[in-house]
């Protein structure tokens, strides 16, 4: 399977994840230019983290009439992986492929530090190689991570098991819930703040990270995705 | 060309953590009967159109597509006006 990277004006852990997707998996990762618009040789697509268009407007708001959005949305719609990680969360919320919208961290400062996260569910093709419950370090390192969906939208996500990581120390940003990652219904797209690529290698402080990635491809591998 | 002056806000149902922090430094001041504070956006377009009428329609829809995130946003157009240095037709 090939992994896709989307690289936005603005992004920044876009080759952190083609790397750690190297390092980890073994398999292909290209990076892959906003105004691409067929993205149908891709399994796998990532929306890095960064500060796509300066986060102008809004985190995501701009990134999300992008041209690959496209083959993204796509891809969404008949099963290959999606995962969008913080600014690419921000971006799958303002694209409506998940339920939604980020708000300002509720102590307005940007916080960048490993935090406890609990993986709740362990039966997505994106954390089967984690235990349910399990909790793992991630980093985080967002300024408006603060996840807001109104009352009912976040009853049908509890309801439906669609909470994957869940912040299991201090919720260091204020979101409903303590939500660190949610999945959409069918279970193929992804959007978590955490940073799994920046936590593949002891020396990172954290290989928590590597299971994500593992997960990943034999998901792809299993449903013989591109 | 028209100018239209469009207000976003944070609906009522949903924190507002810039405003909350804002509150917090007026009554620091000493502005003690200060009861609430919300932070929004005040986005100017200027557009092209035959009329205000047809601006505004413009505006609002660029409002539902981009400018506000319905999920927590609302936003108004306060006012639509000839642009400052066009010519005022009609």
């Amino acid at each position: 399977m090939r992994f896709a990277v989307i690289q936005f004006p603005g992004s920044n852990c876009d080759m952190d994840t083609v790397r750690a997707i190297r390092e980890v998996t073994g398999a292909e990762a290209d990076l892959v230019w906003h105004a691409r618009k067929d993205l149908s040789d891709y399994g796998a697509i990532f929306l890095p983290g960064g500060f796509s268009y300066g986060d102008y407007l809004r985190p995501g708001a701009i990134a999300r009439f992008a041209e690959a959005m496209d083959g993204v949305r796509r891809a969404a719609e008949d099963g290959r992986l999606v995962i969008g990680i913080c600014n690419g969360f921000q971006i799958l919320l303002e694209a409506g492929l998940l339920p939604g919208a980020m708000r300002h961290n509720d102590h307005l400062q940007f916080r960048c530090e490993i935090v406890p996260v609990r993986v709740e569910r362990a039966d997505t093709p994106f954390t089967s190689g984690y235990e349910p419950g399990q909790v793992i370090r991630l980093p985080i390192a967002h300024g408006e991570g603060n996840y807001y969906a109104d009352d009912g939208t976040l009853e049908a996500l509890e309801r439906r098991g669609q909470v994957v990581f869940r912040y299991a120390g201090e919720n260091p940003n204020g979101s409903r819930n303590a939500v660190a990652g949610i999945v959409n219904e069918a279970g193929n797209v992804l959007g978590m703040m955490p940073h799994p690529e920046r936590a593949v290698h002891r020396w990172l402080g954290s290989e928590d990270g590597r299971a994500l990635f593992v997960s990943m491809w034999r998901a792809g591998r299993e449903r013989q995705l591109v | 060309m028209y100018t239209a002056r469009v207000y976003v806000t944070l609906k009522a149902s949903v924190l507002d953590p810039q405003g909350r922090a804002v509150e917090r430094a007026l009554h620091a001041l000493g502005y003690g009967e200060v009861r609430g504070v919300r932070v929004g956006k005040v986005i100017d377009v200027t557009v092209e159109a035959p009329d205000a009428g047809a601006a505004r329609r413009r505006v609002e829809e660029m409002g539902r597509r981009l400018l506000a995130n319905p999920v927590m946003e609302t936003f108004e157009i306060e006012s639509v006006k000839p642009a400052s240095g066009a010519a005022v037709e009609g």
